[in-house]
């Protein structure tokens, strides 16, 4: 049912079109019949979710390379060095959607990442099953958990054996849990191909904690880094604009910034006086309303730099909110590239002066008088 | 840094930045109306009056001790834009004035004159011209109590004026009675302002014993050249010369008389139809403005300094007018400076938040 909401190109692009033959009598005249006759009675819903093989995903993985290779030469590319991205670039050229939903525009991609992943076949040929916990329902959840659990034990008697020879060390290593988190139970799911109930997750968590709880835990640490997933420091993603040299030897940066409507471009020079002049007026007579004045100050109080700039700015649109806010923003950006440390790029981030604020006006419906507004209601 | 006596001429450049006193017994007497009122609730505040020294205070003292006073007189505009401190150099210059013994004729705001206006009479002399007896009472009492000594002693009138049928003020009698009678007789006021004004003209600046210098101030001069917000009894619009105070002080700020200098300034505040913007001459005077005031030497007022700032911010420091702890920190002052932009009005509406 997911593979068929999505078009899938692998085997259209390989001119193999799979006819539906029927032939109603045994004679040898082929008939190409595009629907399938009524008296076929199929019940779609009592089948179940729809089976995909693993010779069928094989059979597609294979379309799909040889479509890609086509697909590079028909791009006159390189077929070697033809990446995913070049092929979501090149479907992207040849069949140009304008639908506004990503989901249901045309995609090539690997049959792995398509179709949705399912267990293989769980029993023999007898009707014995392989796994020895299959009759819990979600077998891989429990060998985890045995798994797991088999861990602990065997830490507890490693550690038994560290105390009855006097060799306890008294600084034990522990895993280190800084800048990681635990598989969210989706993510969770996903990996063992189950769904797992929150009691289950949560018991799930529980375990792995008394895990880490055990002084010798760092034995296990591979089994544990498998449950957990990295975070990245946000910052690093962070673009920083370059600083220039004008000709009087004063370094400035170029930032922009944008807010409702409002879009604000800004020169931040150094070895200035703290003077800001917007759009060739001094901030005091373009913003007579203090709190606009207090929303341009706060990237610079912040950071520390109130009078080492000069601030040239530009602004036009939105009212008078959203323009203060455009060049909070730019302004914040534009003092990154001044910034000594990484770590005084993070504060500022956590600070939130570099979110754009997504805020924008709430469409409005029809059948009512504003975004929210409804019209008079009368009982009857 | 505070010098707390009373003001004397010192040398220009050090002076800058440094408050100065004004006693409050000339305080009452020189500008019983004439201070901007936010300065009027800091001196009651703080129970003194303090004025900042600023360069273009300095720069008109210097020019009037300069000027030489056979010639006719001189015109001196202060502009620059809104809350840099026209008015308080304004008052700065004239406190100087008084102190020297000059007859001080200050109207605090022109604008005043030009709307909001309760009544309004046709007047009694000119049958065109419209009076306007509550505004012209309250500056002659003023006026009075500003200029006491003169009034009662020395000037004399020089012909006879007849206000109705019934009240004239005759020739040589002291100046004083007939501002008395102008004050009194409310209906006759604003005519009395203008021959007041005729007086001052002829008499200013003579070569007797007992002649005075007339220093005429009028803040917010551009209110003259205008438009009013005032309307006739049939919802015609009023120009400003069909209104006799103003005709007669246009009259006044004519360079046509010697003995005195006349000190002007431009406001935006309380200026009718005119863009929060526009502070330089040619903008708030309008043409017709601009010619009737040229020539006239323009004197630039701006921002505070960083010294003066410096002074302003260790003022209110010493005063303990900053509650807030974290205004007291260097921060606390680069936030000040930031956020007021060295603007000096903008400057103590945030201070007095804090």
């Amino acid at each position: 049912m997911a593979a068929s909401s999505r078009s899938v190109f692998s085997s259209c692009l390989n001119y193999t079109r799979s006819f539906s033959l029927t032939s109603t009598r045994t004679s040898r005249q082929f008939t190409r019949q595009i629907c399938v006759s009524s008296r076929v009675q199929v019940n779609k819903a009592a089948r179940g979710p729809e089976k995909f093989s693993i010779e069928y995903i094989r059979k597609h993985a294979e379309e799909f390379e040889v479509g890609k290779r086509r697909l590079a030469n028909m791009m006159g590319e390189d077929p070697e060095t033809f990446t995913q991205q070049d092929v979501d670039r090149s479907i992207e050229y040849l069949f140009p959607s304008g639908l506004f939903e990503k989901k249901a525009r045309p995609v090539m991609k690997h049959p792995e990442l398509i179709f949705p992943k399912q267990t293989a076949a769980q029993w023999d040929k007898d009707g014995r099953p392989f796994h020895f916990l299959f009759y819990t329902g979600t077998p891989s959840f429990y060998s985890i958990m045995h798994d797991t659990f088999g861990k602990v034990l065997a830490i507890e008697k490693h550690q038994d054996q560290m105390r009855s020879k006097g060799a306890l060390p008294q600084d034990s290593k522990q895993i280190s849990l800084g800048g990681s988190r635990w598989l969210l139970k989706e993510e969770l799911e996903e990996v063992l191909v189950e769904n797992i109930s929150d009691q289950d997750y949560s018991r799930f968590l529980q375990l792995m904690d008394k895990l880490l709880s055990l002084p010798f835990c760092a034995l296990e640490e591979e089994f544990v880094q498998r449950f957990r997933k990295q975070l990245e420091i946000q910052s690093t993603k962070q673009e920083i604009p370059d600083v220039h040299c004008d000709e009087n030897g004063r370094s400035y940066s170029q930032a922009q910034g944008r807010r409702k409507t409002a879009t604000a471009s800004v020169t931040l020079r150094d070895c200035g006086s703290g003077r800001v002049a917007v759009n060739g007026k001094d901030c005091l007579l373009y913003f007579p309303i203090l709190q606009d004045r207090e929303q341009i100050m706060f990237p610079l109080h912040f950071a520390g730099m109130l009078g080492r700039f000069d601030v040239q700015a530009h602004v036009e649109g939105g009212g008078r909110s959203a323009q203060a806010g455009a060049l909070r923003l730019a302004i914040a950006r534009a003092l990154l590239s001044f910034v000594s440390t990484p770590a005084e790029v993070e504060t500022i981030r956590q600070a939130g002066l570099l979110t754009a604020d997504p805020r924008i006006k709430e469409r409005q419906k029809p059948g009512q008088a504003g975004a929210r507004k409804k019209y008079t209601w009368k009982k009857r | 840094t505070m010098l707390k006596s009373t003001f004397t001429l010192l040398s220009w450049q050090q002076q800058v930045g440094q408050y100065y006193t004004i006693p409050s017994a000339q305080l009452k007497k020189a500008f019983p109306n004439g201070l901007p009122r936010r300065f009027q609730m800091q001196i009651k505040t703080f129970n003194e009056a303090c004025v900042m020294v600023r360069q273009p205070g300095l720069e008109l003292i210097s020019y009037l001790k300069r000027a030489d006073y056979a010639k006719p007189a001189l015109r001196y505009i202060l502009f620059g834009e809104v809350g840099c401190g026209k008015t308080m150099s304004l008052c700065h210059t004239l406190h100087f004035c008084s102190t020297q013994g000059w007859l001080v004729l200050h109207v605090p705001d022109a604008h005043l004159w030009v709307k909001n206006c309760k009544e309004l009479l046709p007047s009694s002399s000119r049958p065109t011209r419209l009076d306007q007896p509550i505004e012209a009472s309250q500056w002659l009492k003023n006026f009075k109590i500003t200029n006491e000594h003169f009034l009662s002693k020395q000037i004399k009138t020089t012909r006879r004026y007849i206000w109705t049928k019934r009240e004239s003020t005759e020739e040589g009698r002291p100046l004083g009675e007939m501002v008395d009678h102008g004050m009194s007789r409310v209906k006759s006021s604003s005519d009395v302002v203008g021959a007041l004004l005729r007086e001052l003209r002829l008499q200013a600046g003579g070569a007797t014993e007992d002649a005075f210098r007339l220093a005429v101030a009028v803040d917010g001069v551009n209110a003259l050249w205008g438009k009013t917000s005032l309307k006739k009894e049939d919802k015609s619009p009023v120009s400003p010369d069909d209104l006799t105070l103003i005709h007669n002080l246009k009259k006044m700020l004519r360079n046509d008389w010697c003995g005195g200098a006349i000190l002007t300034t431009l406001s935006q505040t309380g200026s009718l139809f005119k863009p929060r913007s526009a502070y330089l001459p040619t903008e708030l005077l309008g043409e017709e403005g601009f010619d009737n005031m040229d020539p006239f030497v323009p004197i630039p007022v701006s921002n505070y300094s960083d010294k003066e700032f410096e002074s302003c911010y260790l003022y209110y420091m010493d005063r303990n007018w900053l509650q807030h702890p974290h205004s007291r920190t260097e921060e606390g002052r680069k936030e000040l400076l930031f956020l007021s932009s060295r603007n000096p009005s903008i400057l103590e509406r945030l201070c007095s938040f804090l």
